[in-house]
């Protein structure tokens, strides 16, 4: 069974909770007793009906001011799959908590209230999802109930979104536009009756038909190294295995491959899941590959194909999110984390900063805090064996490591 | 929506379990399982088993055993122990009380769930613990919604929901500084069904308390509470035998049985998939108030 991740941001009161929350309602996902809960709790608040936004809403700060400060993850499954949603804040303040959702996400999911269409934080969730390269874009117009379930204002929407994209920094994902009114459950499980001028699929129509090819034979064979097993017990006494995690693309066994950063070459002997041997292994499976030879491969190797090894990079130009109160500090040593693999970083320059919202470049700011955007000049002590996340965004993003507060405090994209 | 039942196990939670126990035994000097003998710390063990395979798993268990435990969990916990040669370390709440580092609850909602994070923390502490990989997951209640994998916790325990560091990709970062240490979480984005279809799909032994038996229990607030000697009863509550099981597996004081035939995995998966009651809705400890989890995690509990 496949699982779909998804993450959904929106603006406040934009109905993003009451979408997931009517979800979850239309799966059969909430037990009775929460469903109870709910019907409770709503009427403690003074409601007529029952607040589906109040399943989503969890820590008592949040739950004090009725907004969303973390990413909360929330689960259900259908006949055809899991799916996982991280729920992230819509607000500026959140801009990091959003790159997080977004990090792990096929889908994108952004909400827009049919009455007040585009607004500042549509911008920001589109760039933020164009910059992480998530492949789909679903966009919800919400509240069509308060427009008189409109064809006329629906497409005024999209029209103004497709300008939107005609001006993307990077390339624009896959993008579905459906009108919804997720209070009434229009177009989210099921095809609406009242949106009858809207013959395309509903919400979860779409999610449901979404397919990935894991093994990707576009993406380059990547695999880095956890750890080596050695039992030296005596069944298994020359055993020498590298247990990682498939990044992108797959291997065979028999494959020639070439070990980073060492650059020596060996053959796949095994490929091995526990007491199963297996001929291939494809992208995001975590397996044991044995080799033919005895080569230099540790925690922090790359085994690639000869033919399309990455480049080893110590020079590198990258898109970074800053997510700490402490401002990026030019000349200072970071902890560069790629993959699994840490070495020193020293930030060489600030190229420039983004304005997120405006899609403009400020080419005169230098500084980088908190939820910022922009692009930086890193240089490292040992070189990292990543592709730009353009051309392979699982081996093209990194996190940097602030070593006095041990905080992850940027996620990085190579250029 | 159909309600057709869904078997099969989503390869990937195992995929990333066991990326995540790698990243746990290669980033921390003295990671350890903290065990309670439930269906998600068995499933953890599996995984730890199959993570490191050919080698040995490279964690101790830990159990806190609050001496409030089901006889059949501790017999399973020493029969597991036993048959895949495990190193375990238990540490007692019956110890901390003697201690006067914790006082036992009185009245008929007694329970040592509170207690359990003081031996925890004292045990960590004594054991030099950087690492403790639980079997919670983000589905079981809206706290626990926010976790990380790796949730990051000072000397106290203590949980900060506002200061959590974020995770991205599958990028853990486990560096601490003195005195820190860090719950890990593999797998936290695995449903109940998912770890049952796990159970199955392994064919892995749990307890027996999970599938129907004959008990003696009574009836209070409208749920069925297992009796013990533990168990502070009223006059007017008295035992009687019925056909029940356990969802979960906390103590004899704070988990509530579900009248249940369901003698095999498939009938238990089956009562899941149209269960009217929600797991943790079985765990009397939750029921104290609404932000209860929340309030134990930020004390230290898992």
């Amino acid at each position: 069974m496949e699982v779909l991740r998804i993450t959904t941001s929106g603006s406040v009161d934009d109905g993003k909770s009451t979408l997931i929350g009517r979800l979850l309602y239309d799966t059969n996902s909430i037990p009775q007793d929460k469903m109870e809960a709910l019907h409770a709790a709503s009427k403690r608040k003074g409601l007529d009906f029952t607040d589906l936004s109040l399943l989503t809403d969890g820590l008592v700060a949040e739950r004090e001011q009725g907004i969303t400060i973390d990413v909360a993850h929330i689960y259900f499954s259908t006949p055809t799959r899991k799916y996982i949603i991280a729920d992230t804040p819509g607000h500026i303040e959140y801009t990091r908590n959003m790159v997080t959702g977004a990090s792990n996400a096929q889908v994108s999911l952004i909400l827009i209230d049919a009455r007040k269409g585009i607004v500042e934080q549509t911008y920001r969730h589109f760039f933020i999802a164009c910059l992480l390269r998530i492949p789909y874009l679903v966009v919800c117009v919400n509240k069509m109930d308060l427009v008189e379930y409109s064809e006329a204002r629906f497409n005024q929407i999209v029209e103004d979104f497709q300008q939107l994209i005609a001006k993307a920094p990077f390339k624009a994902p896959s993008i579905k536009y459906i009108p919804i009114s997720s209070i009434y459950g229009e177009n989210l499980a099921t095809r609406s009756e009242k949106i009858s001028w809207y013959s395309e699929e509903s919400l979860l129509e779409y999610l449901e038909q979404i397919t990935f090819d894991h093994a990707d034979s576009s993406h380059p064979a990547r695999f880095k190294v956890q750890s080596v097993i050695r039992p030296k017990t005596d069944a298994y006494h020359d055993f020498r295995g590298f247990a990682g995690k498939v990044v992108s693309g797959h291997f065979n066994v028999g494959d020639e491959i070439i070990s980073l950063p060492s650059l020596q070459k060996s053959r796949i002997k095994t490929i091995e899941q526990f007491e199963t041997k297996l001929t291939t292994a494809e992208a995001r499976q975590s397996v044991v590959i044995t080799l033919e030879d005895e080569i230099d491969t540790s925690r922090g190797s790359m085994l690639s194909r000869p033919e399309n090894a990455p480049s080893l990079l110590k020079e590198i130009d990258a898109q970074v999110c800053w997510m700490d109160q402490t401002r990026l500090v030019p000349g200072k040593t970071y902890l560069l984390q790629h993959g699994v693999n840490r070495v020193k970083a020293k930030v060489q320059q600030i190229q420039h900063v983004i304005d997120v919202t405006s899609n403009t470049i400020l080419e005169d700011k230098k500084e980088l805090g908190l939820n910022d955007i922009g692009k930086i000049t890193l240089k490292t002590a040992q070189p990292i064996f990543a592709d730009s996340y353009d051309a392979n965004p699982a081996n093209g993003a990194f996190i940097l490591i602030d070593e006095m507060s041990n905080s992850t405090v940027a996620v990085g994209f190579v250029a | 929506m159909t309600n057709k039942i869904q078997w099969e196990f989503p390869q990937a939670l195992e995929d990333e379990a066991i990326y995540i126990l790698r990243e746990t035994a290669a980033q921390f000097e003295r990671p350890a399982i903290l065990f309670s003998g439930g269906k998600d710390s068995i499933t953890i063990v599996r995984l730890a088993q199959k993570a490191f395979y050919p080698g040995k798993v490279p964690f101790p268990l830990l159990h806190v055993d609050t001496g409030h435990n089901f006889p059949e969990t501790i017999q399973f916990r020493d029969w597991l122990v036993e048959s895949l040669g495990l190193d375990l370390r238990v540490r007692y709440v019956q110890d901390s009380i003697n201690q006067g580092k914790v006082q036992e609850e009185t009245g008929k909602y007694a329970s040592r769930n509170a207690l359990q994070t003081v031996t925890l923390l004292d045990a960590i502490e004594e054991l030099k613990f950087d690492a403790c990989i639980g079997g919670a997951r983000r589905d079981e209640e809206k706290a626990r919604a926010k976790e990380r994998i790796f949730s990051v916790r000072d000397e106290f325990g203590q949980w900060n929901a506002k200061m959590q560091r974020p995770e991205l990709f599958d990028m853990l970062n486990g560096k601490i500084g003195m005195g820190e240490n860090v719950r890990v979480f593999p797998i936290s984005n695995w449903t109940e069904l998912d770890v049952w279809n796990y159970i199955r799909r392994e064919k892995l032994e749990i307890p027996s308390i999970y599938f129907s038996h004959e008990r003696d229990i009574i009836e209070r607030d409208g749920m069925y509470w297992p009796h013990s000697p533990f168990l502070n009863t009223t006059e007017e509550e008295t035992p009687f035998r019925q056909k029940v099981r356990f969802r979960t597996v906390g103590d004899m004081t704070c988990t509530a049985a579900v009248i249940s035939e369901a003698d095999k995995l498939e009938d238990i998966i089956s009562e899941i998939l149209e269960a009217k009651i929600s797991e943790r809705g079985a765990r009397i400890d939750d029921k104290r108030s609404e932000a209860a989890m929340e309030k134990r995690k930020q004390a230290g509990y898992f």
